[in-house]
């Protein structure tokens, strides 16, 4: 799919088009943060001298395991959590300072729902926008397109207690952009949902962030900060161990590709002979793309940077020097990896 | 993907401040404006179970005490024979149907959100500073004791097999009418922010009655000279200025001093204030 630039809206002047940062020129940061720490009463250090910048347009990820300080950093720029220290703007505004302007700019979904279980779906949206000066006009079109948008229409009138988990995250995420919000904070948002849930919520959250919405959200689910996040910050017991895209931070731990290729035996039980393997072992590491490669419980394991276009070579070339290939196997570096050489732990407790 | 995205999505977002909130002048206070409307929605959807509380209480209370009681021969009489016990209940139930609301409309809810809901996380993301927030609790939850009070008045006056004599003081009656439901409300945060889910029965049989009881309902403050102890220990009871306060602007019956109910309202208000916001922020903010 294919999307423009977001135009921006009547008041963009003073704040520059918020279009992708890669567009030229460099806009204002949509979030700065700058030595951001907090210690709480009990001495825990949950954020620990963060510094951060979040583009407009961007969607960006904070990820890391449970009690890596994420939930919290999301408090600060949300104004629920005071700093101890450093300083935190969010669309221009310092959250410490103005915390009552800080909450027009963002949009806020929080770990859990906090939907008014005294209206109905409808009234959810309607009288946030209410609380946003928007007039009742406005407040009832802007909910109909809304509920039209996250496919909640034939639920409006029902009280929020009979929506399924989906319906109630999507009508969370709905109320949280009522207001035209520069910026939308969602913390560890598909947690809990049916993978089919979660799936129709990332392709919503994809679809938001490409006409314009700038996207700040934490995960501990590494293939969600992988499909989603423009930019990924990789975070542990509140520190920001590295901040860039997914490939960008693959490429710096030096995680590579591998692709394992098995080779034919004699006859259908027997096993290659390790003369065989050694020889399409040297075919392998010639094939350009492979860096080296080795011979690895009854099967040739080739390190590359990269698996793209470099299997159709591999056959190629196995096929060529008359070796063949039975089986090949791709296992692509992931933030998982990445996270393990940061800190020497899983990501997943 | 989906076709949604074909037509111009409505989350379109662009620049920052670009909702109305930009362009008014005291963004604040039409947040403030609208979380009352909210609230005023929620009871409008709940206007049967609203009543059905509201009343209750009240009409048991004058039922039995003033209809049943002198019906049967058993009746209950004050300042030596000289007044109805209608008399003196009519003030304290009114009180009563006061400072109850307060619990019922801002303490209840309030310890639900604390404790499960967490709705309260997104009223406070409404655009006004998080103190305002708790402001109009008090306020949603005066006006909803006046409301009760419009409510419970017509029974307490109807009820009673002896007519009631009242005897307003108009203006007492604007003070204390304006004066007690905020003493309700703010006793209701207090109550509201510090007590956990787990620890409402024992808020009812700690708090809640001793506080009904000895609040000046039954009895008038000044017939506890009998009971010397008991007449200061009461004071610290925030009912007892109010069932006195509408004591003096409804009868003319001996109540305490005017300056004495006023400081008393204005110092269990405010003190029941402070403890609340201070609770509201505590509770919401990290």
């Amino acid at each position: 799919m294919t999307t423009t630039p977001a135009p921006a809206g009547a008041a963009a002047a003073t704040a520059g088009d918020a279009a992708h940062p890669a567009d030229g020129g460099a806009p204002a940061p949509m979030i700065v943060t700058e030595a951001l720490t907090k210690v709480f009463p009990s001495g825990l250090r949950a954020v620990d001298g963060v510094d951060l910048t979040v583009a407009p347009g961007e969607f960006f990820g904070l990820l890391g395991p449970n009690g890596a300080g994420k939930t919290t950093i999301i408090g600060m720029l949300t104004t629920r959590v005071q700093p101890t220290a450093g300083r935190a703007r969010v669309a221009g505004v310092d959250v410490v300072a103005q915390p009552a302007r800080a909450k027009r700019v963002i949009g806020v979904v929080p770990q859990t729902n906090t939907l008014d279980r005294s209206l109905s779906v409808r009234e959810n949206l309607h009288y946030h926008a209410r609380f946003f000066a928007y007039g009742r006009r406005q407040a009832a079109e802007r909910a109909e397109a809304l509920l039209e948008q996250f496919r909640l229409t034939d639920k409006r009138d029902v009280l929020v207690d009979e929506l399924s988990g989906g319906m109630a995250q999507r009508l969370m995420i709905a109320r949280a952009l009522m207001h035209e919000p520069a910026m939308l904070f969602l913390d560890e948002p598909t947690v809990g949902l049916d993978p089919q849930s979660r799936i129709a919520l990332w392709e919503l959250l994809s679809e938001l962030n490409e006409d314009g919405q700038t996207v700040l959200l934490t995960t501990h689910y590494m293939e969600e900060a992988d499909h989603l996040c423009d930019r990924v910050a990789i975070m542990d017991h509140g520190h920001v161990l590295a901040a860039d895209s997914p490939a960008e931070l693959k490429r710096t731990v030096d995680a590579e590709a591998i692709v394992r290729v098995a080779a034919p035996g004699r006859s259908e039980v027997e096993p290659p002979s390790p003369d065989q393997l050694a020889r399409l072992r040297g075919v392998l590491a010639a094939v350009p793309g492979v860096r080296w490669a080795e011979v690895r419980d009854g099967q040739v394991e080739c390190h590359a940077d990269s698996a793209r276009g470099l299997l159709p070579r591999l056959v190629t070339a196995a096929e060529e020097a008359g070796t063949g290939i039975s089986d090949l196997s791709v296992s692509e570096p992931s933030l998982e990896t990445v996270f393990v050489s940061l800190t020497g732990r899983e990501l997943r407790e | 993907m989906t076709a949604v995205a074909e037509t111009p999505s409505p989350a379109r977002a662009a620049a920052p401040a670009r909702g109305p909130a930009e362009a008014v002048r005291w963004p604040a206070l039409v947040a403030f404006g609208a979380l009352l409307l909210r609230d005023a929605r929620v009871l409008t959807r709940e206007r049967w179970r609203f009543l059905i509380r509201t009343v209750s209480q009240p009409l048991m209370l004058v039922f039995v005490f003033t209809y049943v009681f002198p019906t049967i021969g058993q009746e209950l009489r004050a300042f030596d024979g000289q007044a109805s016990f209608s008399d003196i209940l009519v003030p304290g139930v009114i009180a009563i149907t006061m400072l109850i609301k307060g619990v019922q409309s801002v303490a209840l809810p309030l310890v639900d959100d604390f404790g499960y809901t967490r709705e309260i996380e997104d009223r406070i993301m409404a655009p006004l500073p998080v103190w305002a927030v708790a402001v109009e609790k008090i306020v949603a939850g005066a006006l909803q004791g006046l409301v009760a009070v419009v409510v419970v008045f017509p029974i307490v006056a109807l009820v009673p097999a002896e007519p009631v004599s009242l005897d307003i003081s108009w203006g007492h009656l604007l003070a204390v009418g304006l004066l007690a439901p905020f003493v309700g409300a703010s006793l209701g945060l207090a109550l509201g922010t510090l007590v956990t889910p787990k620890q409402v029965p024992m808020m009812f049989s700690v708090i809640i009655l001793p506080v009904t009881f000895l609040g000046a309902t039954y009895f008038p403050w000044t017939q506890l000279e009998a009971i010397p102890w008991l007449q200061w220990a009461v004071l610290i009871n925030p009912l007892v200025y109010l069932s006195e306060g509408f004591r003096m602007a409804l009868t003319s019956l001996p109540s305490m001093p005017p300056a004495a109910i006023y400081a008393g309202l204005l110092l269990c208000g405010g003190l029941t204030a402070a403890i609340g916001l201070w609770g509201f922020r505590r509770r919401v903010l990290a």
